[in-house]
């Protein structure tokens, strides 16, 4: 039964046939006897006191089952961090220790952001929980709040913890070289003050939670929205609730997308899990989308000054960034670590530079929490970068594809050593920037710009060469940096005596295809058909302890993690063949989905028999356990560093101010490819965020009354079909020798790339205006236009 | 005060006392069961939740369940038959149009209205049905070519 190679193969999705025909299970499609609904009252104001709180008139609502207040919400803890800065931890570059702030499930004295719960209305039906919630009657006394990042640690204004003086969360720096030196060493320095706007996540599926406590056996099932269920199970039963977790099971089950913003702990499920234990009946909850906007975790938000140091040939001397990244008004689960670990550590990007300084000012606002954002960190890293290079070229009054190719660093594979800490793993930087060249005639371009502006049309081009960190993450080397995890992977196969197999991963997909790629694999190491393997993965009560999906991690730390099982498998499968054959396990080759003796392929035994053999034992070599089923955990030695080469082309309207794409083109190094139709598809979905971040999204706050003026899919611009292109993709392939597999992480080059692509291109088509950088994103036609009459009103 | 309303989905007879502030999309999740179509916004943008109402493609957030009394609706799951996928479901297969599978339904049943309008429908054409139809996943690349993909297979038949 040999099979086709499917590692590189395009094969259609598995999981499909249930999501095109409405048969998906999705949380808040379950449906449960006893059932309750609960409804959350938040806080309407983005500062306020609380001064009492009655819930009379909601408790009396027909069909209403218990409305909970903080106070109710005895013995229960703060949501915790889970990454620590802290000098007398050794954690590098903390220059102002975290302030570990609380963050209580519901808060009872203050509310610091608007949509901060403050009580839950749990009752029969929806309807009862929703009209009994307008009857909580809160007694607010509003506080004056601050939202704006630049403005968060200025003077006069209100604190927003006890434990956070001055509003400050913490302050940090990496760097190396001397920088000063570089400086003033320089021909030419560049500074630009550069804004990363906030952004809200939007996964198409609103968070939504069902937690069941079973009071015959004290078992309590959370079904959770979560890209990483057993972190949700250890942070909510180890920090918040106190339960043992043996007794709890979380099931994350379809996921309608996460992008990052479904890592992380949050009070609706931690509050739902609670009062399903005080009620012992079923507690689901279901965010509307508004609730998502002001309670989902939001990402970017940074205030950065960079100064670039250039030599008067165009080489990277130095580079100065000072960075304000806003917070919101508590610390997420892994928000310390986005502006820190992964932001200043890819300052290096592809490029040899002399030396880097990178200062970062975590500050705390009347906003929503900031987190992890797909990218996470590596998109604020290469915007500042990849926008100083063209800036530099533009002072130097150089192309930009030269400047980038008398940096970039040279091909290498096992190490390259940043200034910022982390040693890249194989790299061919030039070959990809070449490659993109391929696609496109560059000159011809040039020439075409040249005589359009003639005729008044604004053409640009953009380039941005990125490098990012993924396959997250060594644990030890996480462990040191202040995370409260190891970042390892499980991966379990179970051989059925029959032949067929179910494979477990730690990782979850909720989008990423793994029922697909995962199947491939093993498929693949184990030589049978594809037909016969299913891949379970969302839930503690099947897999193995698991880390879960973010940081572009699922193939090349889940993905090695079954590697080794399946290597294990078929160790045993050769152990039980040679008893059977009567012959050494060290004879035995394992071929087509056969085990037979070295030299002598006649003599055969099929995968098939070795199974059932595993598990009726009658005939079997002594001394070896019965079954067949392995397990591993693998934590992977170094982090992956994926790379690229994107452009863009676009067309601006110097009279409306309105941006058009006109092309655009991505090459991608993500090591080897498992399914390269859903790596494009991530590529293209990716490229879709971060060209939407350049040109339309942003959430904004109101600056007096603290409202987040852009709480709605009516308000907030995400990107539609007939606002973006068709993608050209192309790949390199440099694979990684951080793990056996060679597979680098494709899930957020996209985003990461093509922010800076875009504002690059836009930037270039303003660059007769003399135009040389715009502050802040999104470039919307009234910021473009905007900048076109200054920029008119200079010369 | 409850209201009893009855209309035919998928081909069945359904008839339900409701509360006449029920949306639609409530109607069809929460009491005839079909779970198929989705809520992803609570302002009538994302689509998710696009079903067929007497032929039209609707936003089954934006009516009552009172006013389709008497109605013939289809949803996600009525567009297979006899276990055969619609070419629409089917293209969304093989042109990978789909990652989460959240809006995928609505996706589904908007393109089948637009197929129904207008046969061989441009790039252009796709892209501008598809306004009230949101996707976090895909960027759309491989939504409009899997329209493409339908509308070529079904104008072939």
């Amino acid at each position: 039964m040999a099979t086709a190679k499917l590692l590189g193969a395009s094969i259609k999705r598995r999981e499909d046939p249930r999501f095109i025909t409405g048969k998906g299970n999705y949380t808040d499609d379950l449906k449960l006897a006893g059932m309750t609904y609960a409804v959350f009252v938040r806080s309407p104001h983005a500062h306020a006191r609380i001064r009492s709180i009655d819930v009379t008139a909601a408790r009396a609502h027909p069909g209403v089952v218990a409305v909970f207040t903080g106070k109710d919400m005895t013995g229960v803890n703060s949501l915790p961090c889970g990454w620590d800065l802290r000098k007398d931890k050794n954690i590098p570059g903390v220059v102002q220790d975290l302030a570990m702030v609380p963050h209580m499930p519901l808060t009872s004295d203050t509310a610091r952001h608007v949509g901060d719960p403050v009580a839950v209305v749990i009752a029969g039906t929806l309807d009862a929980a929703t009209d009994a919630a307008a009857k909580v009657r809160v007694d607010w006394e509003a506080l004056p709040s601050v939202t704006a990042t630049e403005r968060a640690a200025g003077a006069g204004v209100a604190p927003i913890h006890a434990g956070a003086p001055g509003n400050v969360a913490f302050k940090w720096e990496l760097g190396g070289g001397d920088v000063d030196a570089a400086f003033k060493a320089a021909a030419v320095v560049v500074k630009k003050r550069i804004v990363n706007q906030r952004l809200v996540a939007n996964a198409m599926e609103p968070r939504a939670c069902v937690a069941r406590y079973e009071d015959a056996t004290g078992e309590l099932t959370l079904w959770v929205t979560s890209q990483n269920p057993h972190v949700h199970r250890l942070l909510m039963c180890a920090f918040v609730l106190g339960i043992p977790e043996h007794k709890v099971r979380v099931i994350a089950p379809d996921v309608g997308g996460g992008f990052g913003s479904k890592i992380f702990l949050y009070n609706e499920e931690v509050v739902c899990s609670w009062a399903s234990r005080q009620l012992k009946r079923p507690v689901r909850w279901t965010a509307t989308r508004r609730e998502a906007y002001v309670t989902d975790a939001h990402g970017r938000d940074h205030v950065t000054d960079a100064a670039m140091a250039m030599s008067k040939d165009g080489k990277i001397l130095g580079l100065h960034v000072k960075t304000t990244a806003n917070l919101g008004a508590y610390l997420s689960t892994f928000a310390p670590a986005v502006p820190t670990f992964l932001y200043g550590t890819l300052l290096n990007g592809v490029y040899t530079i002399g030396a880097i300084k990178c200062e970062v000012t975590g500050v705390f606002t009347n906003t929503t929490a900031v987190d992890a954002y797909r990218g996470a960190g590596r998109p604020e890293a290469c915007y500042v970068l990849e926008r100083m290079v063209d800036a530099a070229a533009a002072a130097l009054k150089m192309d930009p594809a030269d400047v980038r190719k008398k940096n970039f660093i040279p091909k290498f594979s096992g190490a390259f050593q940043t200034l910022v800490a982390v040693a890249y793993d194989s790299g061919d930087y030039g070959k990809a920037f070449d490659r993109l060249l391929q696609m496109f005639d560059y000159k011809a371009f040039r020439a075409e710009q040249a005589e359009a502006r003639t005729k008044g049309r604004y053409l640009g081009l953009g380039f941005s060469t990125y490098i990012e960190a993924c396959s997250i993450a060594p644990s030890k080397v996480v462990g040191a940096l202040g995370a409260g995890a190891g970042l390892y992977e499980s991966g379990k196969i179970r051989v059925h005596p029959t032949g067929g197999v179910t494979v477990f991963t730690g990782s979850h997909s909720h989008g990423q295809g793994h029922e697909t790629t995962f199947a491939q694999l093993v498929a693949d190491e184990l030589q049978i058909p594809i037909e016969t393997i299913e891949v379970v993965h969302g839930d503690t009560g099947a897999i193995p302890f698991g880390m879960g999906t973010y940081g572009s991690r699922s193939a090349s730390v889940g993905g090695t993690a079954l590697h080794m099982s399946a290597n294990k498998i078929k160790e045993k499968g050769k152990r039980i063949a040679a008893h059977l054959l009567e012959a050494s396990a060290s004879d035995i080759e394992y071929t087509g989905g056969q085990f037979h003796v070295r030299g002598a392929p006649g003599k055969a035994i099929p995968f098939g028999a070795v199974a059932l053999t595993a598990y009726v034992p009658h005939n079997y070599p002594e001394g070896l356990e019965p079954g067949l089923e392995e397990t591993s955990f693998y934590d992977p030695s170094n982090f992956c560093f994926p790379f690229g080469a994107h452009a863009c082309v676009v067309e601006v309207d110097a009279d409306t101010g309105a941006v058009k794409i006109l092309r655009y083109l991505a090459v991608d190094d993500v090591g080897n490819v498992i399914n390269p139709m859903i790596v494009d598809g991530m590529v293209h979905g990716g490229v879709a965020q971060g060209v939407a971040q350049a040109l339309w999204e942003g959430a904004v706050y109101d600056g007096e009354s603290g409202q987040l003026l852009t709480g709605s899919m009516m308000d907030y611009a995400l990107p539609k079909a007939d606002m973006l292109p068709m993608y050209e993709t192309a790949r390199t392939e440099t694979p990684t020798p951080v793990n056996p597999l060679g597979v680098k992480g494709a899930g957020e080059t996209g985003t990461i790339a093509s922010t800076p692509a875009v504002v690059n291109a836009v930037v270039d088509a303003l660059s007769g205006f003399g135009v040389d950088h715009i502050e802040t994103m999104p470039l919307t036609s009234e910021r473009v236009w905007t900048t076109i009459q200054a920029a008119k009103s200079r010369k | 005060m409850k209201t009893t309303i009855s209309m035919t989905i998928n081909g069945v007879k359904a008839s339900h006392d409701v509360e006449p502030r029920l949306l639609l999309v409530h109607y069809i999740r929460e009491l005839v069961g079909l779970t198929g179509t989705h809520v992803g916004c609570d302002t009538s943008q994302c689509g998710a939740c696009t079903v067929h109402v007497n032929g039209q493609a609707v936003k089954s957030c934006t009516l009552l369940a009172v006013q389709c009394e008497g109605a013939n609706l289809k949803t996600i799951e009525g567009m297979a038959e006899n276990g055969t996928l619609h070419p629409i479901q089917d293209a969304f297969w093989e042109k990978h149009g789909l990652q989460c599978g959240f809006c995928t339904p609505g996706m589904i049943m908007s393109a089948a209205q637009l197929l129904e309008r207008n046969k061989r429908p441009s790039e252009a054409e796709i892209r501008h049905w598809l306004e009230g139809n949101l996707c976090r996943c895909t960027g759309y690349h491989n939504i409009v070519k899997a329209i493409e993909y339908a509308a070529e297979k079904m104008a072939a038949k």
